[in-house]
């Protein structure tokens, strides 16, 4: 390996319980990122991909019980003290969201809140600061980015506000960008200026990102490698090429063919039948058995074991060599 | 569609059709009987409201009638065994026949403001526009005042009485229910499914019976239930200061009040009525906790 | 099957009649502010909208936030009043002394929302929800349940498993199959889906695609398909008429829109679509901003100040909606001035 990894996941797992429920939220997820790689963790809703995400940067309330090891530039930061967890967030490693409406203060403008961010983390003055966003503001495509400095979050459209918090998060030079749904609610024309975007910082930048997002379209777009996610687990990584081509995982080719794109008029759409699981009661064996079409009894049963083929992609599937060499 | 009009055929054919599922109310009554602490407290309740309304049964003394030679008997008196008070009633029988009227000035005032301020509420709500805004402009004025003083101050203007008790009381409960009633139906009203319902062709007053009302009602009697132990403490308060209920008609607020006095001859004695006024607030109190868990159909599975 | 249409006995001009016309439908909302809440400008948010919608076909409409299409909705469900315009259902004017009523249009076309949750009364059972409209309509209480249980089990749903469930114990998918169902209880003509597929999981919109299309030609219905999702749109629609800031910039039939989309910023919504193919990404952004606020939009041509051809006759008068200059094909209309920027590039 040429280079070691800028963020290592082993093994992360996350519980939520509460009374008499135990929640499996996240079961057991390994990945590892280098610098100016961009991961895609894809899946529905209640698969655990953004409770994943706030359980690296130790977002989630105190009853989740969270375990597992994560590594950031070499240091294990899950065991870390809440004072020194803060101190990366924002730092090394940083967020944006789905809705920036709810991650901006609606009281300050949107160059305090990027100054305030720096001078927190390198405790530089207010106008070295300000100067430092109004950078931001110009590599985000901000237009006029000296007026927008001084707005107040309300004041901006939906693509200027995402725009924003990108710049907020890339203050303080993050070497690992995590992206939760970060396009999901922006129109087709403002989102992909935002994917665009994203992949020029990277390039700019080279930081690693992790993209979650539950759409394909967009997965397609932004990702070098992409981890489907069912009911907690990974159930098949992959460059993007692999999992969108040749995908081995019943739920991902399932998930591709559900998914309407061109061309697909006057045929019926081939779906996945039922509902996801209850993350509550997950049955034994594979989680997604009960909605696979090419179940066995093996996959009732026991722990799937990972299937890693010669290219590097791997499947939990019991029967993924047949699935790929069909 | 082969298989869907297939499913359908087998369907109504291989099963009975169900009956009517039970209505909304049915289901909050199935759930109240299943809360523990809710049907605790309503029996408490329903005692207390036996003891009051059935005081001839279960008490043979007359309430009005004492003798100087059993003043201020302690608890545990043969014949007396709740005690007796100043003028040697016996307070048990006080107590029976003096819940009455402490009820009454109690549930009495919140039931007109329940009409009232709901009906007020329910108006603005759903009318909105310059009905809603006069309304609750109204409603502001009272809100300048702190309830207590409010109401003293109606009661000194009407003069002391039973029935000026309860109108004080019913004009300083009218304010906040309709705020509480207009909030909930301006919440109802702003639903998709009333829109959904109107866009069903459905008139007006069909809308407002079946989805604003039963998304309404509950939450406005719940807040009713809550203000009768509200009500209970303050007419008692305004019997105490001697604004409600005159003597000697029996009435906890006043007997706690003329009990006073006696506070260190018999301590336990002076502190029943006050006891009873606790109690009861508190069981309206639970009561309306339960109801309020029973109607959020999202808390039961 | 499609005997029924001839035979349905409610319809009325035949299959060559529009079930729907609508004719210049304008809604403009005040907006209010200042200490005096005075008017201080205007929403434009459907301005001068006409199309019509063929008995049996489904018409898509296509567009970004702002642009008009979920008021559109609104307006011919008369959820609101139009300031203008008029809204013809099957030759008879709706509203109208020698028409019929609102009430009499909303028996014949219903709508199905976004947001599967809010949209059903919480405290009412899924029976009891989809039983509402027929029993206000007069229908026994024991005949509007067999058909809402009917129609439970013909939306996929077991009505022993599912009749007396409430909104919140069933998932997205499930509740939004209710609202289907709930919109079908009054056995409509038509039916606006206003984003219906929007908020749910794309396998589990795949299913309920699938059972919008059966439905569809099993019940003989038309649909006003709504949506923000160009792919669904193509999937589901007949025609397709794409709209922005209020008004309709492009309309036709479906394959003529998707492949030879004549309006520049038809032409840039459909280069902003995801490729799903990660060895063609995108490279280039097919237009820069966001749409600009409804709030008093740019005069003339409201897509002017966005587009790579606008000139000065653009803001000096709207362009019509008309067909293009070549005429391929006469069902194709497109509001633009410019005839170059009407070429299209393959």
């Amino acid at each position: 390996m040429p280079n070691d990894p800028v963020l290592r996941v082993e093994d992360l797992t996350v519980r939520f319980t509460r009374r008499n429920t135990n929640v499996a939220a996240v079961n057991g997820v390994d990945f590892a990122l280098q610098a100016g790689e961009t991961l895609t963790i894809l899946g529905e809703s209640g698969s655990g991909k953004s409770v994943s995400l706030k359980a690296l940067m130790g977002l989630l309330p105190a009853y989740a019980g969270v375990t597992g090891k994560v590594w950031l530039n070499g240091q294990e930061i899950l065991g870390l003290p809440a004072t020194a967890l803060a101190k990366l967030r924002g730092g090394a490693v940083s967020m944006i969201f789905q809705e920036p409406m709810a991650a901006l203060d609606p009281v300050y403008t949107i160059g305090e809140q990027i100054a305030e961010t720096i001078v927190q983390h390198e405790g530089c003055d207010n106008r070295t600061a300000m100067k430092r966003a109004l950078g931001l503001l110009e590599q985000v495509k901000i237009p006029s980015a000296e007026r927008r400095l001084k707005n107040f979050p309300h004041e901006m459209s939906g693509g200027m506000r995402q725009r924003a918090m990108i710049a907020l998060a890339l203050a303080c030079k993050p070497s690992v960008l995590l992206a939760d749904e970060p396009t999901t609610a922006l129109d087709v024309t403002v989102q992909i200026q935002i994917l665009l975007l994203l992949r020029q910082l990277q390039e700019e930048l080279g930081m690693a990102i992790v993209f979650v997002t539950h759409d394909v379209g967009a997965a397609a777009e932004i990702s070098d490698r992409i981890a489907v996610m069912y009911a907690g687990r990974f159930v098949e990584t992959g460059t993007t090429r692999q999992v969108m081509r040749h995908p081995m995982h019943p739920y991902t080719q399932g998930l591709l063919s559900s998914t309407v794109h061109g061309g697909m008029r006057g045929r019926a759409l081939e779906t996945i039948s039922g509902s996801p699981p209850n993350l509550a009661e997950l049955p034994p064996g594979c989680a997604f058995a009960p909605r696979c079409r090419y179940a066995a009894d093996a996959c009732r049963q026991g722990d799937i074991p990972t299937v890693t083929t010669e290219t590097g992609a791997t499947a939990r599937c019991v029967r993924a060599k047949e699935m790929a060499d069909a | 569609m082969s298989d869907i009009t297939l499913q359908t055929q087998l369907v109504s054919r291989a099963e009975a059709p169900a009956a009517p599922p039970p209505g909304y109310w049915k289901s909050v009554g199935q759930r109240l009987l299943r809360d523990k602490t809710t049907m605790a407290v309503s029996l408490l309740l329903a005692a207390i409201l036996f003891i009051t309304l059935g005081a001839p049964l279960v008490t043979h003394y007359d309430p009005y009638v004492g003798s100087v030679l059993t003043r201020l008997k302690p608890i545990g008196t043969p014949g007396h065994w709740l005690g007796t008070d100043e003028t040697g009633r016996d307070l048990w029988t006080r107590l029976c026949y003096g819940g009455r009227l402490s009820l009454l000035a109690a549930i009495l005032p919140v039931t007109i403001s329940l009409i009232v301020g709901g009906f007020l509420g329910i108006l603005a709500g759903y009318a909105g526009g310059w009905t809603g805004t006069l309304i609750m402009r109204t409603m502001d004025v009272f809100y300048a005042f702190p309830s207590i003083l409010l109401a003293i101050a109606i009661c000194g203007l009407l003069g002391n009485g039973l029935s000026n008790s309860i109108i004080a009381l019913a004009v300083v409960f009218i304010p906040p229910m309709v705020r509480v009633s207009e909030t909930v139906t301006t919440q109802a009203r702003n639903l998709d499914f009333v829109e959904a319902a109107r866009a069903s062709g459905t008139t007006t007053l069909q809308i407002i019976r079946y989805h604003v009302l039963a998304n309404v009602l509950g939450p406005i009697m719940v807040y009713a239930t809550s203000l009768i132990s509200v009500s209970i403490i303050l007419s008692a308060g305004l019997s105490f200061l001697g604004l409600g209920v005159t003597p000697p008609q029996a009435e906890w607020g006043l007997m706690l009040n003329s009990l006073r006095q006696a506070i260190y001859v018999q301590p336990y004695v002076a502190a029943l009525p006050g006891l009873m006024i606790f109690v009861t607030s508190m069981c309206f109190n639970l009561m309306s906790d339960g109801v309020r868990g029973a109607m959020d159909v999202r808390l039961n599975k | 099957m499609s005997a029924a249409l001839e035979l349905d006995p409610r319809d009325r001009g035949g299959p060559a009649q529009p079930l729907l016309v609508v004719e210049n439908l304008k809604k403009h909302f005040p907006v209010r502010g200042g200490l005096l809440n005075r008017q201080v400008a205007t929403v434009q948010a459907v301005d001068d909208v006409s199309f019509s919608v063929r008995k049996g076909e489904t018409l898509g409409i296509v567009g970004e936030s702002g642009c008009g299409k979920s008021t559109t909705a609104r307006l011919l469900m008369r959820l609101m009043e139009p300031d203008a315009g008029s809204v013809i259902f099957d030759g008879d004017p709706v509203g109208d002394r020698h028409g019929i009523t609102v009430n009499d249009m909303r028996r014949q076309m219903q709508m199905v929302f976004q947001d599967s949750y809010s949209s059903l009364n919480p405290r009412m059972t899924m029976a009891e929800s989809i039983a509402y409209a027929p029993r206000m309509h007069g229908l026994g209480r024991k005949s509007a349940y067999d058909r809402a249980e009917n129609l439970l089990s013909r939306v996929g749903l077991n009505p022993r498993q599912y009749a007396r469930r409430y909104p919140h114990e069933l998932s997205g998918g499930q509740r939004q199959r209710v609202n289907i169902a709930r919109a079908l209880a009054l056995e409509p003509r038509m039916v606006i889906l206003d984003e219906a597929v929007a908020a749910l999981d794309k396998s589990v919109e795949a299913q309920v695609l699938n059972l919008l299309s059966d439905l569809k030609q099993s019940l003989n219905l038309t649909y006003l398909f709504i949506s923000h999702d160009l792919n669904v749109v193509e999937y589901m629609s007949d025609r397709v008429m794409v709209m922005y800031l209020g008004r309709v910039v492009e309309a036709g039939p479906v394959e003529s829109i998707y492949r030879h989309p004549r309006h520049p910023y038809t032409r840039a919504l459909f280069a902003s679509k995801p490729t799903l193919d990660p060895d063609r990404r995108t490279t280039e952004m097919p237009l820069t901003g966001d749409p600009p606020n409804p709030i008093n939009p740019p005069s003339g041509c409201r897509f002017r100040t966005r587009c790579a051809f606008a000139q000065p006759r653009c803001a000096a008068t709207t362009p019509p909606l008309a067909a293009p200059f070549e005429a391929a094909a006469p069902t194709h209309v497109v509001a633009c001035h410019i005839p170059e920027a009407q070429v299209y590039h393959a």
